[in-house]
């Protein structure tokens, strides 16, 4: 066996290939050819162990030693059932946002017949279902499950994180249902309290053994070792071991960090995000430490239109839209100048935007005692690091212009951004990879990061 | 024995209803919500007194332990609109989506604008919303009234 490691992302817009040498923890090569999951992914693959082959001498057992992401055939679809739209079911988003999934649809109190059918129709990969802290309300859960137990072939597989004291009424409703039903610990066991992580790792286990067979993927896994997880889900972890650390050596500490895609726009933040002034007061669900947050609706290739859109606040260069045009028709790689600072504007508006919505604000209400100021969401202005990732980031011509987008802004001064952090860049796009590489070998895949997450 | 004994007395205590008080958030103004519990115990109600500055979530947890039939919140400090944020949506995770829920005292920035305080606590889930002044016979008169009603099976 040779020291030589492949990690593949099977992406919706492009399959991305890297080789790591991990004796001497060099990056060996890096390739990215047009995903072709909607006929058969295995043909991008073969192009791009072809295309790596040209400058890596890789062999079969190298390929067959390939671990591989994926959020190709629509990601991890799921869908979040829970009580109270702001506490239980909004737990259980952010158990499955965390573990990379895409929330294709969030419902609360008891299901009507009518919103059954629509999740039959939305045929999520997994049905997350939440609802009552422990030894709380049972009714709305045991409902659902009543419900979900009768749905058609399309709702297969069904976690359920709620309270613990409905789990015996639950199981006898999925009794021969024919479901693939998990049980885990509540997503909130108590009000106030959020415990995301074993629903987390529930939705993982099942996207390994499951969905991956669904997803037209499973051709792609007797090519290589395993598809191991949802690519959000890896860059997740390459940014908690970054921001962490591990075995005695020390990570960078709390970060933001932004990766931009053809599809959406993913942020995450290792940071607790508590208030950086005394007098303010910390309302709403507890946020998790490593949160992520996606805009399924920035894209730099898919969802080109709201980018434009919101591009329409700012100073737009003559003929704006017809160079975009341009420039998708041709790929979503840009080309001469002037397609070149199209793309910065929209990949900066992306940034932009996903950011405002990740980061927490603050909102002044007057009492008798004088004004109180109250915080929703996590306080980033402090935050030293923020971290770009992404092809439209990683190749951009002038990254620091698009991560400005990440800044806080003076014009809104209650969305909570970094006001002065210092700026990294995963310049290869290989995070994914060491984030793979960390579940084996997670001392490498930090000196590997702080080898390639480069200061601009 | 005497365990069992106990039980029964707190079971004949019980026959008109248990009851938590405290007054939320940081509030450190104990005198009224201490004149509520002793009316309260004295007109026949089991009463779960957590005082002063206690969180939302603990009157939960009482109520939880206590299979508790009505909360009397008690705020003077103006800040209960933060402090009682979602109050209702907790109590519906929590089980106690049946709980009678009261607030009193000085909710609001101004006095004089008790009935605009009075419509927002209700919109937040409160069954009833007293001022300050309001004599704590009449809030009892109204909690038996409205157990009654929630026993009968009556909304």
């Amino acid at each position: 066996m040779g020291s030589i490691r492949l990690f593949v992302d099977l992406g919706s817009t492009f399959t991305k290939l890297v080789a790591f040498d991990l004796e001497a923890e060099e990056l060996l090569g890096r390739v990215q050819v047009p995903s072709t999951v909607d006929h058969d992914v295995t043909v991008g693959l073969e192009q791009a162990f072809s295309l790596l082959a040209e400058t890596v001498p890789i062999d079969e057992t190298d390929r067959r030693q390939t671990l591989a992401c994926s959020s190709a055939a629509g990601g991890l679809r799921v869908v979040c059932i829970g009580l109270v739209p702001e506490y239980t079911t909004e737990a259980g988003r952010r158990a499955a946002l965390g573990a990379g999934a895409k929330i294709v649809g969030s419902y609360s109190f008891e299901l009507s017949e009518a919103e059954l059918r629509e999740i039959e129709e939305t045929g999520p990969d997994i049905v997350l279902l939440t609802g009552g802290t422990d030894g709380g309300n049972k009714k709305v859960i045991t409902h659902n499950a009543a419900l979900l137990a009768r749905s058609d072939s399309r709702v297969a597989n069904i976690i359920v994180a709620g309270n613990k004291s409905a789990y015996d009424d639950v199981e006898s409703l999925f009794a021969g249902s024919g479901k693939n039903v998990i049980y885990t610990s509540n997503v909130m066991p108590e009000i106030g309290v959020l415990e995301v992580e074993a629903a987390n790792h529930k939705i993982r286990d099942l996207f390994i053994a499951r969905i991956t067979q669904a997803k037209g993927i499973a051709r792609a896994k007797s090519m290589i070792a395993d598809v191991i997880m949802p690519t959000p889900a890896a860059v997740l972890e390459a940014a908690k071991l970054f921001a962490g650390g591990v075995d005695g050596r020390r990570g960078i500490g709390e970060l933001l960090l932004v990766d931009v895609g053809g599809a959406t726009t993913d942020v995450y933040s290792v940071a607790t995000g508590a208030p950086t002034s005394g007098a303010v007061r910390s309302l709403g669900l507890p946020e998790p430490y490593a949160k992520r947050t996606v805009e399924g609706d920035l894209g730099l290739f898919h969802n080109l239109d709201t980018l434009m859109t919101l591009a329409g606040r700012e100073s737009l260069p003559a003929g704006f839209d017809d160079i975009v045009a341009a420039m998708c028709h041709e790929n979503s790689v840009p080309t001469g100048d002037e397609q070149t600072a199209c793309h910065l504007l929209l990949s900066r508006v992306a940034v932009r935007s996903a950011v405002d919505r990740h980061v927490g604000s603050l909102k002044y209400i007057v009492t008798p005692n004088g004004e109180v100021v109250v915080q929703r969401g996590k306080d980033l202005t402090g935050l030293r690091w923020v971290v770009g990732a992404g092809g439209p980031v990683s190749f951009s011509a002038d990254p620091v212009k698009v991560l400005e987008g990440a800044l806080f802004d003076e014009a809104f001064p209650l969305l909570l951004k970094p006001k002065a952090p210092e700026f990294l860049l995963d310049g290869q796009y290989v995070l994914f990879a060491l984030g793979l590489l960390a579940q084996s070998e997670p001392g490498k895949a930090l000196r590997l990061m702080q080898k390639y997450v480069v200061h601009l | 024995m005497e365990t069992l004994h106990e039980t029964e007395n707190e079971r004949a205590m019980d026959h008109l209803g248990c009851v938590i008080t405290g007054t939320v958030g940081v509030d450190a103004h104990v005198i009224g919500t201490k004149i509520v519990s002793r009316a309260l115990r004295e007109a026949g109600f089991r009463v779960v007194e957590l005082g002063a500055q206690t969180p939302p979530e603990e009157f939960i947890m009482a109520a939880q332990e206590t299979a508790a039939d009505a909360m009397m919140i008690s705020s003077l400090y103006g800040m209960a609109e933060l402090d009682l944020e979602g109050f209702r949506d907790k109590c519906t995770e929590a089980g106690l989506e049946d709980i009678i829920l009261y607030v009193g005292g000085i909710l609001g920035v101004s006095r004089r604008d008790f009935p605009e305080d009075e419509a927002k606590f209700k919109r937040m889930g409160f069954d009833r919303v007293y001022p300050p002044e309001t004599d704590i016979r009449v809030a009892i008169e109204d909690l038996k009234a409205d157990l009654n009603r929630k026993r009968a099976g009556r909304p």
